[in-house]
């Protein structure tokens, strides 16, 4: 069954068709790679289904029932979006990971969040570290476990490896690749040639519209 | 007690002093020479109609027309803190419940506490100085508010994106908007005797009140600005913060 179904789905901004009339499915555990030339709305296709963007026409299905069906807040903490160069907010690391606590009303814990700094190679006394003194990777690397402290269903990936450096660009495709075998629906969208390349299944999109789907067999 | 002498030769004479704004005004060529006739005029203007209202009102001395002046002064007041609101969503409502509130509940106090009558001679003034000073917080909250919305655009899109209420996306935007709202009214307070003489206290030493005693009244407003600029921009700060987003929990213009 498809945990998401865009049908017809269209996007108007400031006088402008941004997304023309997409159709597409997902199904449940799928790992799919969105992929285009730049301002042709794969980001706005990644927000509309974080319902952080209405689309002006069309629906959005998850896991059969429309977005409007779901509590908005409910909604996205199963169907999260990790921002291409994203934000850190508060003053150390530690703000930042307990926040999806906080959210949820749940007491911090230590040991998930230790667990996760470990995936992504960062020492335990990161956790007191300034967001101001973090690298790009590292700050990448925070902000997608901010993500992952409660497993989504759906991974909605904005770009999250531009411009890290190999080795960081290692340890994130990493993480996607564990919580995609955790059992994680993965969207990601990518230029990147070497993502692409290992890429399952890929979704062109031009100019708002899906171009071409490519499913490469395993 | 010494009788005040402002007659209206002194007044044109003290005219004097506002040539001197327009002649700085035209010797840095400022362009502000039409605004400040503009804005005496005007001045001039409301408060000879003040005057004789107040001097009719008083004489009157009646319950419903206090009521009806000191809602006119909250009306007006939540109408200009509302103007100065730059959220093209902004609600004239939000403003008006915050000063109406926070007007009535000081007030309530004070006239509960005898610390003043529910004469007009009172009344009247007291909702204007406690109007005016909600009026001001509000504004500075409104303003602070609308630029972080602006700056920490990217932040509140990534709480939400956590699944984050817009309460707990915004709320340090909240929390910063109130603090700026309230620091003048807390700065002034610390300061008041030694730098400053505020207008209550200066107007009862000036109409021949003992200072000892006209100290009594400064303090009570000391207290009375406190609670009404923190209560106006508490409720004003979270009613305004919900303008910038729709009922899909997304940031507007996001």
């Amino acid at each position: 069954m498809a945990i998401l179904e865009l049908q017809q789905v269209t996007f108007n901004a400031i006088g402008h068709q941004i997304i023309n009339g997409v159709d597409l499915q997902v199904n449940s555990g799928d790992y799919l790679t969105i992929s285009g030339p730049s301002g042709g709305g794969k980001s706005t296709i990644l927000k509309l289904i974080a319902t952080l963007l209405t689309p002006t026409s069309g629906e959005i299905l998850f896991n059969g029932q429309a977005q409007a069906a779901y509590q908005t807040t409910a909604y996205r903490k199963e169907v999260s979006y990790c921002f291409q160069q994203p934000t850190l907010f508060g003053e150390t690391v530690q703000d930042n990971l307990a926040f999806p606590f906080t959210v949820r009303e749940q007491v911090y814990d230590q040991g998930k969040v230790q667990h996760l700094l470990d995936l992504v190679d960062l020492p335990e006394d990161y956790l007191t570290k300034k967001v101001t003194e973090l690298s790009g990777g590292e700050r990448q690397r925070v902000a997608l476990i901010r993500n992952l402290i409660f497993l989504p269903k759906v991974l909605l990936l904005d770009e999250v490896t531009v411009g890290l450096d190999q080795a960081n660009k290692a340890i994130v495709k990493k993480l996607i690749e564990q919580v995609h075998t955790d059992g994680v629906t993965i969207l990601m969208v990518t230029h990147e040639s070497d993502i692409l390349a290992q890429a399952q299944q890929i979704i062109w999109v031009k100019e708002g519209r899906i171009v071409d789907e490519t499913a490469i067999s395993e | 007690m010494k009788q005040l002498s402002v007659n209206n030769l002194s007044l044109v004479f003290s005219f004097a002093l506002v040539l001197i704004g327009v002649a700085i005004s035209e010797r840095e060529k400022l362009g502000l020479t039409k605004d400040i006739f503009y804005s005496i005029a005007r001045a001039i203007v409301q408060l000879v109609i003040v005057g004789y209202l107040l001097k009719y009102i008083f004489r009157v001395d009646n319950v419903i027309l206090t009521s009806a002046m000191s809602l006119f002064i909250v009306v007006n007041a939540a109408w200009n803190a509302y103007k100065r609101n730059p959220n093209q969503y902004k609600r004239y409502w939000d403003s008006f419940l915050a000063v109406f509130v926070s007007t009535y509940v000081t007030m309530g106090v004070l006239v509960a506490s005898g610390a003043i009558k529910f004469v007009p001679s009172q009344i009247i003034p007291i909702s204007g100085m406690i109007a005016s000073n909600t009026m001001v917080g509000i504004g500075l909250c409104y303003r602070n508010m609308d630029q972080q919305f602006h700056d920490q655009h990217q932040q509140i899109l990534e709480k939400l994106a956590l699944g984050a209420d817009t309460k707990l996306a915004s709320l340090p935007i909240l929390r910063a908007s109130i603090k700026t709202a309230m620091q003048p009214t807390i700065d002034s307070a610390k300061t008041i005797g030694l730098v400053s003489l505020p207008g209550m206290m200066s107007g009862l030493i000036f109409a021949g009140v003992d200072p000892v005693r006209a100290i009594k009244y400064q303090i009570m407003v000391t207290f009375m600005l406190i609670t009404t600029t923190s209560l106006g921009s508490i409720i004003a700060g979270y009613a305004a913060y919900k303008n910038y987003f729709n009922a899909q929990a997304q940031l507007i213009n996001g």
